[in-house]
């Protein structure tokens, strides 16, 4: 049974099926194997960090570093380890690294985190003036090497490599420093960054938590180690599901392959399964023969697939970065490893997607009666289909199983009900493509042309045909129109949305860590050429221990700021608490909705404020807040700038404002000026690169598509070559054999598509309104490119029938006209 | 009306195979010729030949003044269109066709309009015996059936010459029968050539002159000791 098995495999495969599986599989083990290396270091980095606390004090952006005393003289803290921490920027040739500084007190940190330390006899040096210990990942990255300079920031701050960290993580980029210094070098004077505790034993830690929480001031959360991780693998969770999605999409589209081809090769094969079930195989064996035929080409395809994905990794690694593009977890550098977990699970989910595409035909190979099938001039089992009352509702209830999910809540932050939906759009899409092409057969007219009438007449008697051989090109315009419509109307609100939060001509961008503290403000108000400009202060707060910090962006805003924010919805008139505007990721994450009342930590202090309504904020999917600049330094105290926006008076000459500008702060060419226009260029610039992934996507969908057209028609033309060999006898010309063939491409391709453009309109608006909303939380305005779809349209169903006609060539040949010999 | 002329047919190959050598053969309108062999002598690869479906290595194949054998593809194609008829032992009448339609297909090739076809494939069907079943699926009858079905659709465009390939060999001994007594009273009654190539005596039996294709690949007179 396993011999046959094996050899009656590989002549019902299909090589595109195989890689169909394979690259479905490669995805889905990259993206996880990728993430899982860069957390894996990136806990072992934290780890170092937290040592064996059992918990941290945390603030967004540092805290006072009165509150070390505090905890460090709580009864039920047995070691208090403050720590400053910076990620600073790195010139490394042209290139540009990320490394994370971290100050300590080698005295508290022997305690708590001495991975984090020096050799002990090296320990002494930490204090030495300007001396840094970097770990061997950092110092591989950095190219550099002990008693070598090393200059970090933007200031380049010059420090001396004073020896390895041997205990740090092996991929962990960090480099140590004593916390003196690194609040005195790196202009944290005063600011500690978090403190890490251990309880003493025996402690209750409910208590000690209470006790600890009693001393924090607004701003500053304690938090569990574990937390902390969480709050890392919620950071990149949704862009990692987002790919893993596609993952499965392209296991989908192999699935449908692996359903085309089983179903023609059984098709083709009629005699020789009849002539088994003849010579003793039961129903129950054929259909596991025919299951396993799938699951053994999904096993295939799967054992290539996490062969690919694992060199994909290597790739990634080393071309993109271990957060594959997307700048969401620095300061690391995996190594490549195999990924047990990732390879067995997308292994396992290939291979019975596989076994899933080949079930549906192997219920057409049950129906197969022997006497019949073995008799002369048999033509193959009719595919089998669901009645149409079946069959309808069936995919009614698909659309409502779609419906119902989609209006689920995101899943541990995830839009899983989104995904569900699009799953059964697919499935509600896929169901309907035999009454519609029957429908369409039924509604042509009788044609004087033979092919064209031969043609028609086969898509009314099997329409089920036209649902193997189409679901790929039904899939893939689904796919395709759905990105497409995603995509333009993303790009359009991003396009509107830099236009509202740009309303400068200039920009002059500073450093977070170092905000303008002097006269700047006046100093660049005073250059000629500016007609007037607009201070701009950011700040970072943590609301909640589980969830990453929220942007604070204070700066000048009118008495109706929806006029100059991105607004989205209504907003409440000012009453008497001071009003904030909250990102559409603030109503989703903290539930800020317009109207409520919340506390904002500021300046160590807890602001009562109301949500005045919602923007749309594309920049920050963790959340942002907006707040009056006037209002914020007045509640704060705090009058410094980080940013400015300035207009220039009409027919000044920029480039010569832009000069004097750079005078003006004192920083020269140091200081990033850029023009909105750049922003925008730039920015968009950002966008297509980002999505040139899916262009790439879409195409390949495209061609997988159209190969399962064209295996289709291959495997049904080798089936059909009698019936092609008895229309060379009685006076068919190649040419007109061919034209059947277009004809049946094009009538089998026209439903797939129609109902991909439908399911495609449907998936887009279940991206836009539930999955993006619920990944990102951020919403968009509908932007249809209806040319572009156009395009699409034409140029799939040109390719339909060009693909039909390439698959079933074998059929125009000689051994077509053969093939009605019965000993041949 | 059909005249083969030293007719050579090798099969390449090691050794190569001489299927048809120095073949020559004639048949007068209206008369009906069996050809009986050993299989693989050539049988089939003679009515291909004959059909200009396969090309001779040499010699020539004229009918009705056409030397069918110099025609290109397409005008071999357009010359079976209106003047073969086909039969095959497998039948091959179309599952997703029904009989009429399968019936009509050469009529349709031919470009004849779609009342005239019907009418013309309902009548052929009446003459082989499944008036009044025009309409059902193949899938609904017996080999024998099916096989009448094919004549008809060999016969309905009124072919001058009609080529017969094991026609009965997937029946049994009484619709073997019915079917040779079918395809020699079409061959009669039209003045239609006809070749039919066959391992049955007693189907042979019914044309009006057999032959065998021996090893030598040429035709002789078939002797009583071809098919018992």
């Amino acid at each position: 049974m396993l011999e046959l098995l094996c050899r009656s495999a590989w002549r019902g495969a299909s090589r595109l099926a195989l890689l169909a599986i394979a690259l479905g599989v490669a995805l889905g083990v990259a993206v996880s194997a990728i993430h899982r290396a860069a957390l894996d270091e990136f806990e072992s980095g934290l780890r170092a960090v937290s040592g064996s606390a059992d918990l941290e004090v945390v603030a967004a952006r540092g805290m006072d570093e009165s509150v070390y005393p505090l905890l460090a003289r709580l009864p039920d803290v047995a070691y208090a380890s403050p720590l400053v921490e910076r990620e600073l920027d790195v010139a490394v040739g042209a290139r540009t690294l990320k490394l994370r500084v971290i100050g300590l007190d080698a005295f508290r940190a022997a305690a708590v985190q001495p991975t984090l330390l020096p050799p002990a006899g090296d320990i002494g040096r930490l204090l030495e003036p300007g001396a840094i210990f970097l770990s061997h990942a950092a110092g591989q990255a950095l190219g550099v090497q002990p008693g070598q300079t090393l200059k970090l920031g933007r200031d380049n701050t010059a420090f001396t490599v004073a020896g390895w960290l041997p205990s740090a993580g092996s991929g962990a980029v960090l480099a140590v420093m004593d916390i003196g210094e690194a609040q005195w070098r790196l202009a944290t004077l005063g600011q500690i960054s978090r403190v890490a505790l251990r309880l003493r034993e025996g402690a209750n830690r409910a208590e000690a938590i209470a006790r600890i929480a009693a001393v924090l001031p607004p701003g500053v959360h304690w938090q569990t180690p574990a937390q902390a991780l969480e709050r890392a693998d919620r950071l990149s969770r949704a862009y990692r599901v987002n790919l893993g999605l596609l993952a499965l999409i392209a296991l989908a589209v192999g699935s449908f392959l692996v359903a085309a081809t089983q179903a023609a090769a059984i098709a083709r094969r009629t005699a020789e399964i009849a002539f088994l079930r003849a010579a003793g195989l039961t129903r129950a064996q054929l259909f596991r023969m025919l299951i396993g035929e799938g699951a053994l080409l999904g096993a295939c395809g799967a054992l290539l697939g996490i062969a690919l994905g694992h060199a994909l990794v290597a790739l990634a690694l080393t071309l993109i970065g271990a957060d594959l593009g997307a700048g969401l977890v620095s300061g690391v550098a995996p190594a490549l490893s195999f990924d047990i977990a990732a390879s067995v699970g997308f292994g396992l989910l290939g291979v019975a997607s596989a076994a899933a595409g080949a079930a549906w035909p192997a219920r057409d190979a049950l129906m197969i009666a022997p006497a019949q099938a073995l008799r002369a001039g048999h033509f193959g089992p009719p595919l089998r289909m669901l009645d149409s009352r079946r069959r309808t509702a069936a995919a009614l209830i698909a659309l409502l199983l779609g419906v119902a999910t989609a209006s689920l809540p995101p899943l541990a932050g995830l839009p899983l009900g989104g995904y569900a939906a699009i799953a059964c759009v697919l499935v509600a899409a896929v169901l309907a493509v035999p009454p519609l092409a029957r429908a369409l057969a039924r509604r042509l007219p009788t044609f004087s042309a033979v092919p064209l009438d031969l043609a028609r007449a086969r898509l009314m008697a099997e329409p089920g045909f036209a649902s193997r051989s189409a679901a790929g090109v039904l899939a893939a315009t689904a796919l395709i129109v759905a990105m497409a419509v995603m995509v333009s109307s993303f790009r359009s609100s991003v396009d509107g949305w830099l236009t509202d939060v740009l309303p400068a001509e200039l920009y002059l961008r500073g450093d977070r860590d170092r905000p303008w503290v002097d006269d700047i403000e006046a100093r660049l108000a005073a250059v000629p050429g500016v007609e007037r400009l607009e201070a701009i202060r950011h700040q970072s707060l943590l609301l909640s221990a589980d969830l990453p910090a929220v942007a604070l962006i204070a700066r000048p805003l009118p008495d109706d700021a929806g006029r100059v924010l991105p607004r989205v919805g209504a907003s409440v008139a000012s009453g008497a608490l001071p009003q904030v505007w909250a990102s559409e990721a603030m109503a989703d994450l903290y539930g800020w909705i317009p109207g409520r009342e919340v506390d904002l930590p500021l300046a160590g202090q807890s602001l009562r404020v109301q949500v005045a309504g919602l923007w749309r904020d594309y920049a920050r999917q963790h959340g942002a807040v907006v707040i009056d600049l006037a209002r914020y330094r007045a509640l704060t105290g705090d009058t410094a700038a980080d940013d400015f926006g300035l207009w220039l008076d009409a027919g000044s000459d920029e480039e010569g404002v832009a000069r004097a500008l750079r005078d003006a702060s004192g920083k020269g060419e140091a200081l990033e000026l850029t023009s909105s226009d750049e922003v925008r260029r730039l920015s968009l610039g950002v966008f297509d690169r980002t999505f040139a992934a899916t262009y790439a996507l879409e195409a390949a969908s495209a061609l997988i598509g159209l190969a399962g057209i064209a295996a289709a028609f291959a495997a049904s033309a080798s089936a059909r070559a009698r019936e092609f060999g008895l229309l060379r006898h009685i006076g068919c010309t190649r040419r007109q054999i061919a034209v059947q063939l277009a004809a049946e491409g094009l009538l089998c391709a026209l439903p797939g598509l129609l109902l991909g453009l439908v399911a495609g309109f449907a998936m887009s608006a279940l991206l836009i309104e539930v999955v993006n909303r619920q990944s990102f939380h951020w919403s968009m305005d509908w932007e249809v490119p209806w040319d572009w779809l156009a395009v699409i349209v034409f140029a799939m169903l040109a390719a339909s029938t060009l693909a039909a006609i390439l698959g079933a060539r074998g059929a125009l040949g000689v051994a077509a006209v053969r093939a009605v010999k019965l000993d041949d | 009306m059909l005249s083969l002329t030293a007719l050579d047919k090798t099969l390449p190959g090691t050794p190569p195979r001489v299927l048809l050598q120095a073949l020559d053969l004639d048949i007068a309108a209206g008369e009906y010729v069996a050809v009986i062999g050993e299989s693989g002598s050539g049988k089939s690869t003679l009515l291909n030949v004959v059909a200009a479906l396969d090309r001779p290595d040499a010699g020539r194949v004229r009918f009705d003044g056409v030397e069918v054998s110099a025609l290109d593809d397409d005008a071999a194609t357009l010359w079976r269109r209106t003047r073969v008829g086909f039969v095959f032992q497998a039948f091959h009448v179309l599952p997703w066709l029904s009989l009429r339609d399968n019936v009509a297909l050469p009529l349709a090739l031919a470009g004849v309009s779609l009342r005239e076809r019907r009418q013309r494939a309902c009548a052929q069907l009446a003459a082989v015996g499944l008036a009044n079943r025009a309409d059902d699926s193949p899938t609904q009858l017996s080999g024998g059936e099916l096989q009448r079905v094919a004549i008809a659709r060999a016969l309905v465009h009124r072919p001058r010459l009609l080529l017969a390939d094991e026609p009965t060999g997937n029946l049994d001994a009484d619709n073997a029968e019915r079917i040779a007594a079918l395809l020699r009273d079409a061959v009669k009654s039209g003045g239609a050539c006809g070749l039919l190539v066959t391992h049955s005596a007693t189907v042979a039996a019914t044309a009006d002159r057999v032959l065998r294709l021996g090893r030598d690949g040429r035709l002789h007179p078939a002797d009583a000791h071809v098919d018992a």
